[in-house]
Order: structure tokens, then C-alpha cells, then sequence
């Protein structure tokens, strides 16, 4: 099972590697990672999506909480959260296919960013089923260059159980 | 203002290091210029892994932060091995070691390593010290996380230049210093527990290096006798309830005792105390304790279900959690299962055979602990020997037995057995060693030479890497590549062109000479009490080889990969 996992460590060198190692240590695929700043100058957040035994992971969750440089852990798995991932891509866009282009952009509530004779740069947010649906139908027309910036994701739940309004 | 080098004396003093092991080299040559003229002995070891282990015995035996410091490169790379014993052990120990200075890092510059990048995975915690200013908090807290929590070993790498500077940064200590985190609150989980005890039947309190290191024998001890629960221990946990006592199990798993293994197996409650579940203790883990409800109290949160799925997991100070369980208890006078135990017990003891003329290893350790009264600290080596000095020494102290468990490494035992004589002055301090693991750190005698330190030496020479030996003739078609230390009889894997005579190299009675220690042989078992009282009354470090049997087996003994109660007792 897939599992998605935030991170509050301190912002010092090393961290990343030793969190990295720990994970990569037992085997492990980490399939997206996102690092960045908090509110906080002193404190990064660090979401990850590392496929795997839920057992191995619970275990692997509690190792990471040890660690000195780690704040805070939470395996979002089993919780409600909202997963938001940022793609940027570059597709062939000649004259004749643009509207096309802009229709399926504006479907998916995306961004052209960028736009040259040949081609344009596009920017979505969404989950991963909204990239996967819109990178399906881009593909044919030609992607030249992607960035994905792997999901960085947020608790909706108290950690109670009990919902906030949303 | 201070120099980072003065930082780090400082730090070392604060934290009260009166003893630091180590080797000098071209980057802490800053931090020797000032340890010179500093108040703390420093022991000069002869190779880094060596000042390593010192530190670590003289952790084990004392429950002090033991200290090192190492120079940059191969420096550090010789403490790694160091560092991953203390690690996998739990021993609380800083390593401070020299790094090229920070602008030449990463340049592939003399002496360089990327010494934190090597030993993230081996250590508690590691820092690169990249401004002075944060020295003196770093120094704080690497002794900080070193004790508490779950202990272990903290390296500092430092550059050079770092060690120049100069800073106006103190600590007092407590700002900003980081430790090992919170503990959530237990009380329910130690009333579930004592729940869980008054119902069984069949209890069984199986308990690990925890109980030493959080110096909780004594509470271990007021709970198996308040509710008359036998007690096995793990190798780490020698010494945590006297094996003298009848509700001692003694040690459990591969080459456990046939009453702890049975117990273990037929229990209905586990309660595991300081104990990880190392498969070496569990056998084959679906089968181990498979009527149990396994309890487990343990400091460390992620040891909790790691290998055995626990229903009460106790998270906490193993002394805390003791003391409260125990005023839950409510004071029981027999139980049937100790009848059933006493049995096992009576039955299956460590048992050897003693041929007539011919000096066992067994034997060997039985002799020690009589002329040691059963009051020593046993320092071994790892392979064989360690393994009987477990079964033919009753061990009734905490950190009279010190040995290197999780990681098992060779040549743990003489630099080990220098760090604990160092700790503990007035204690008799024996290293049992095996002839292969004893050319493993051999200079390192010569430290205790220098210091006089009365450690005794004992080596069974069996002439081979007796316990790969072993399973060579259990598993492996005795077929012995390798595993011959004596010059006869080679394997034909070595392609030795011109055989040497069959005789034994080196000669360790003259290498011990060669350092300046007492040493004697011992061919006969008549011989050994007179060379042990000699070796014990000796002024300096005393070296005893026996001549053991060669092909002798630990047993009795669960192959790999089976349950506990499927133990060989002799090859068919």
C-alpha cells in the first residue's frame, strides 16, 4: 500500500540524507519528495509517497520519529488529508492545435504559462488523478518536458479523529 | 573568547570525562597541543578501533558516557567498526574525530573521509561542525543524546580550522540542547499489564541489555520474586538477575538453555523487559512463544512489534515502569509452572564431557569462575568462547558480563577488557577470548602493559575459527575452508604451495612477552587453577593460553532457521 508521510525536521544539512538512508536502507522506493520551508525559518516540511508493507512502514514511521533532527512524523495514510501536486509541462502547441490545448487547460483549471511559435508551457495543481487524466490527453499531442513536484499533502482531521469544517 | 579546540576540552570536562582513549593525527592536533596540559587521563591506543572499544567497556562496565577521539580519514574509518558495536548495543559513548579543514572538504584532500556521511547509519547521532559557535551547544548535546533515551554512540566530526577559531558561544547546558524525545505516559499500559500477570499461569519474564542499562536489576528482581516469575535473559542481559537464583532460567535462543527455550515455548504470558527480539533469541520467529501474550516493556518506541507482534506494549523507563508494576502486584507463593520448570531445569543443566588429560573450554570457564568466586567482570571476544563463558559462568551483577552482542565483532574483547579494568580499578576483570578473535586487537596489550592494569588473558586456543568451524561441520558437509588457524591441515581453497610443519602461529605466550605481559600455557586441566591464581595475583595484565580440545562443540544448539524447541544437544 501506498502510504504518504509529512515530515517536520529541523532545517540543518544532512537531514534529508539521513531520513533518505533510513528508508532507502530497508529497501524501499521513495516515489515523490518534497522539501520546503515552514512558517517556521528553523523548521522544513518534508511530504513523501514510499510504497510498501504497511507493518515494515508503521516500523520504518517510528525510526524516522526517533531521529534527532525529527520533529514530528505523520503517516497520513489511514486520515483524511488533501494531496496537492504542481505540474509544469511543456507540450508541441503549433498554431492549428492551440485552442484545442487552451480548452483542455481551461477543463483541468490550468495555467499556459508560457507560449512560444512551437510550443507552451502549461501549470496544473491537483491530485494525482487529475495529472494522470490530463497528462493522458496531452500525451498525443506531443510532451516535450514535464516537472512534477510530488505531492505535498495536508491533515484535514484533528488528530482526535474529529473533523473540522472544511 | 575560545578556540574551538578549548570548546571541546571544555565540553569534555563538563560532561565529566576523567578518561579519553584515542589516537593523535594531523587534524586534532589543536585539541592534543591543549589536552596536554588538561585534567583528563588520556589513553593512547595503538589502532582507533582499539580506542573505540575501550570506550565502549569502559561504558558497559561503569554506565558512564565513554569518550574517544580519532583523527580525520582512515582515522575514522578504523572507528567505524567501533562505533557500530557500541551502536548495535546501545552503549552511550561520544567519538570526537578530526576532519580536514572545511574549506578543503570534498576536495579528495590528504587524510580526507566523508566521516558523517559513513557513519550516519551506525550511529545515534552525528554532527558535522560547520561554525565554531555552535561547538560548545553541540558538545552539550552529543552527551545528552549519547545517555538518555535508548544510549548510543554520538560522533562529532570537526573540521581544522573550526578547531582555530574563535568563539565567544557558552552553553549551560540546557538551551537549545536537543535530547531523546518524550515519553508518552504508561500508566495504563503497566496496569494492563499487571492484569495480564495476575491471570497467567505460565509467565515468563524474558529480559535484555535494557534492564542493565537502565539500571532497573534491582526492580527486575523485586517483580519475578513478588509474583514468582522465572527469568531468562538474552546474552546482553547477563547479570541482570542472578543465574544463581532457582527462578533463573539463565540465557535464552541459539544456544540457550533447554529449561529457558521449553519456558519460552510453553508460556502463556511473555513479558519481554529491555529485550529486542534479535533473531539469535527468537529462532524461528512464527513459532516463538506461540501461546503467549507477549508483553513488552522497552524505552524505545520503534523496538515495540519490530519482530513479534506485542498486546502490551510498555513504552518507558524500564526502572519506572518496574517500580510501578511491582505496586500492582500482589505477592504470590508457588505456582505449579515453576514445578514444571524445576524439571527442565534439573534435567537439561550445560552439560560437557571431561575427558581424562584433556583441557574443555567448559571446563576452562568453570575454573575461572571459581577462582573469580563468580564476582569478575567477564569481558569476551566473539565465536565459541563467548558462548560458553555464557553457559559455564553464573553471572549475578549487572555489567559483570561484557561482550559484544548485536554486532558481534572480533576483537572487541581486549580493548574492551582495558576500558573495564580503566573503569572499574578495583574489580577483577577477565577477558575470555578465542585465538582467532584474540589476533584481531592484540596490539592493544600493550596499553594495558603501559598501564598496568591487571586484566587477565584467557585464550582457549583451539586452533580454528571455532564457531564457523562449527557450522561448517553442521551445515556445511565438514568441509573446513578456511577455518584452520594452525599451520597443518590447510584447506586446499588457500593454496598453500609448501606446507609449513603443523605447528601454531603465532606463538602467544612469546607475543604476549614481546609486549611486556605475564603469560604461561596450559596443556592439562591440573595445570589451570595454579596458572589462574598466578595470572589473578599477577601485577600488570596476566595472558593464560589453554590448549583446548580443537573440534569441540556449543551446544546444546538451535540451527538456523528453526523453532526454539527443535535444540540440538550433539552431532548424530
Amino acid at each position: 500500500m501506498k502510504h504518504t508521510i509529512t515530515l517536520n525536521v529541523d532545517n540543518q544539512p544532512g537531514v534529508l540524507a539521513r531520513i533518505v538512508g533510513l528508508i532507502s536502507g530497508r529497501g524501499y522506493n521513495i516515489e515523490t519528495l518534497n522539501v520546503g520551508p515552514t512558517q517556521d525559518p528553523n523548521v522544513s516540511r518534508m511530504t513523501m509517497q514510499v510504497p510498501g508493507d504497511d507493518r515494515v512502514l508503521e516500523q520504518v514511521t517510528r525510526q524516522l520519529a526517533k531521529l534527532v533532527d525529527v520533529r514530528s512524523v505523520n503517516d497520513l495514510t489511514q486520515r483524511r488529508f488533501i494531496n496537492r501536486e504542481l505540474l509544469l509541462i511543456k507540450v508541441a502547441a503549433p498554431r492549428e492545435r492551440r485552442s484545442e490545448i487552451m480548452e483542455l487547460v481551461g477543463l483541468f483549471e490550468g495555467k499556459i504559462i508560457a507560449v512560444r511559435s512551437a510550443d507552451m508551457v502549461i501549470q496544473v495543481a491537483g491530485d494525482r488523478d487529475k495529472l494522470h487524466a490530463l497528462l493522458a490527453l496531452l500525451e498525443p499531442l506531443g510532451v516535450l518536458d514535464l516537472a512534477r513536484t510530488g505531492g505535498i499533502a495536508i491533515e484535514t482531521e484533528n488528530h482526535n479523529g474529529a473533523d473540522d469544517e472544511e | 573568547m575560545r578556540t574551538g579546540a578549548q570548546c571541546i576540552i571544555d565540553g569534555l570536562q563538563q560532561a565529566g570525562v576523567d578518561r579519553l582513549f584515542g589516537i593523535p593525527g594531523g587534524t586534532v592536533l589543536d585539541i592534543f597541543e591543549l589536552l596536554y596540559h588538561a585534567p583528563i587521563g588520556f589513553v593512547l591506543a595503538r589502532h582507533e578501533q582499539g580506542a573505540v572499544h575501550m570506550a565502549d567497556g569502559y561504558a558497559r562496565a561503569s554506565g558512564l558516557t565513554g569518550a574517544c577521539i580519532v583523527t580525520s580519514g582512515p582515522g575514522a574509518t578504523n572507528a567505524v567498526t567501533g562505533l557500530a558495536t557500541a551502536n548495535m548495543d546501545g552503549v552511550p559513548l561520544v567519538c570526537i574525530a578530526g576532519q580536514v579543514p572545511s574549506h578543503m572538504i570534498g576536495n579528495d584532500a590528504f587524510q580526507e573521509a566523508d566521516t558523517t556521511g559513513m557513519t550516519r547509519g551506525i550511529t545515534k547521532h552525528n554532527y558535522l561542525v560547520r561554525d565554531v559557535d555552535e561547538l560548545p551547544r553541540i558538545m552539550c548535546e552529543a552527551f545528552r543524546l549519547a545517555a538518555d533515551g535508548k544510549p548510543g554512540p554520538v560522533l562529532i566530526d570537526v573540521p581544522k580550522d573550526i578547531q582555530r577559531a574563535q568563539t565567544a558561544a557558552v552553553c549551560d547546558g540546557k538551551t537549545g540542547v536537543r535530547g531523546s524525545k518524550p515519553l508518552p505516559d504508561c500508566e495504563a499500559a503497566v496496569d494492563a499489564l499487571a492484569e495480564a500477570i495476575k491471570r497467567a499461569r505460565k509467565p515468563v519474564l524474558f529480559v535484555g541489555g535494557g534492564v542493565i542499562a537502565g539500571d532497573a536489576a534491582a526492580e527486575l528482581q523485586a517483580v519475578a520474586q513478588r509474583a514468582r516469575i522465572p527469568v531468562t535473559t538474552t546474552l546482553m542481559g547477563l547479570g541482570a538477575f542472578p543465574e544463581t537464583d532457582p527462578l533463573s532460567l539463565r540465557m535464552l535462543g541459539m544456544h540457550g538453555s533447554v529449561a529457558a527455550n521449553r519456558a519460552v515455548s510453553a508460556c502463556d504470558l511473555l513479558i519481554s523487559v529491555g529485550a529486542r527480539f534479535d533473531d539469535r533469541v527468537t529462532g524461528k520467529i512464527d513459532q516463538f512463544a506461540p501461546n503467549a501474550v507477549i508483553a513488552h516493556i522497552d524505552i524505545d518506541p520503534s523496538a515495540i512489534s519490530k519482530s513479534v507482534p506485542v498486546r502490551i506494549p510498555v513504552v518507558g523507563h524500564v526502572k519506572t515502569v518496574l517500580t510501578r508494576l511491582l505496586e500492582r502486584l500482589e505477592p504470590v507463593t508457588q505456582r505449579e509452572w515453576l514445578n514444571e520448570v524445576a524439571a527442565w531445569q534439573k534435567e537439561y543443566p550445560f552439560a560437557y564431557q571431561n575427558e581424562d588429560g584433556k583441557l574443555a573450554s567448559q571446563y576452562v570457564i568453570e575454573s575461572v569462575y571459581h577462582a573469580t568466586d563468580g564476582k569478575a567482570a567477564i569481558v569476551t571476544d566473539v565465536g565459541q568462547h563467548q558462548m560458553w563463558a555464557a553457559h559455564y559462568y553464573k553471572y549475578s551483577q549487572p555489567r559483570s558480563f561484557i561482550s559484544s552482542g548485536g554486532l558481534g565483532t572480533m576483537g572487541f574483547g581486549l580493548p574492551a577488557a582495558i576500558g573495564a579494568q580503566f573503569a572499574c580499578p578495583d574489580r577483577t576483570v577477565v577477558l575470555i577470548a578465542g585465538d582467532g578473535s584474540i589476533q584481531m586487537n592484540f596490539q592493544e596489550l600493550v596499553v594495558a602493559v603501559e598501564h598496568r592494569l591487571p586484566i587477565n588473558v584467557v585464550v582457549l586456543n583451539n586452533g580454528h575459527l571455532g564457531m564457523v568451524r562449527q557450522w561448517q561441520e553442521m551445515f556445511y558437509r565438514r568441509e573446513y575452508s578456511a577455518t584452520r588457524l594452525g599451520q597443518g591441515e590447510r584447506g586446499k581453497n588457500e593454496r598453500i604451495v609448501v606446507h609449513e610443519k603443523d605447528r601454531y602461529l603465532p606463538d602467544f605466550v612469546k607475543l604476549a612477552e614481546a609486549h611486556g605481559a605475564f603469560a604461561t600455557r596450559v596443556d592439562a586441566p591440573e595445570a589451570l587453577p595454579g596458572a589462574l591464581r598466578d595470572a589473578i595475583a599477577a601485577d600488570g595484565p596476566a595472558l593464560v593460553e589453554c590448549m583446548v580440545k580443537p573440534e569441540e562443540n556449543v551446544y546444546p544448539m538451535v540451527p538456523p532457521g528453526a523453532s526454539l524447541i527443535e535444540m540440538v544437544h550433539s552431532m548424530a
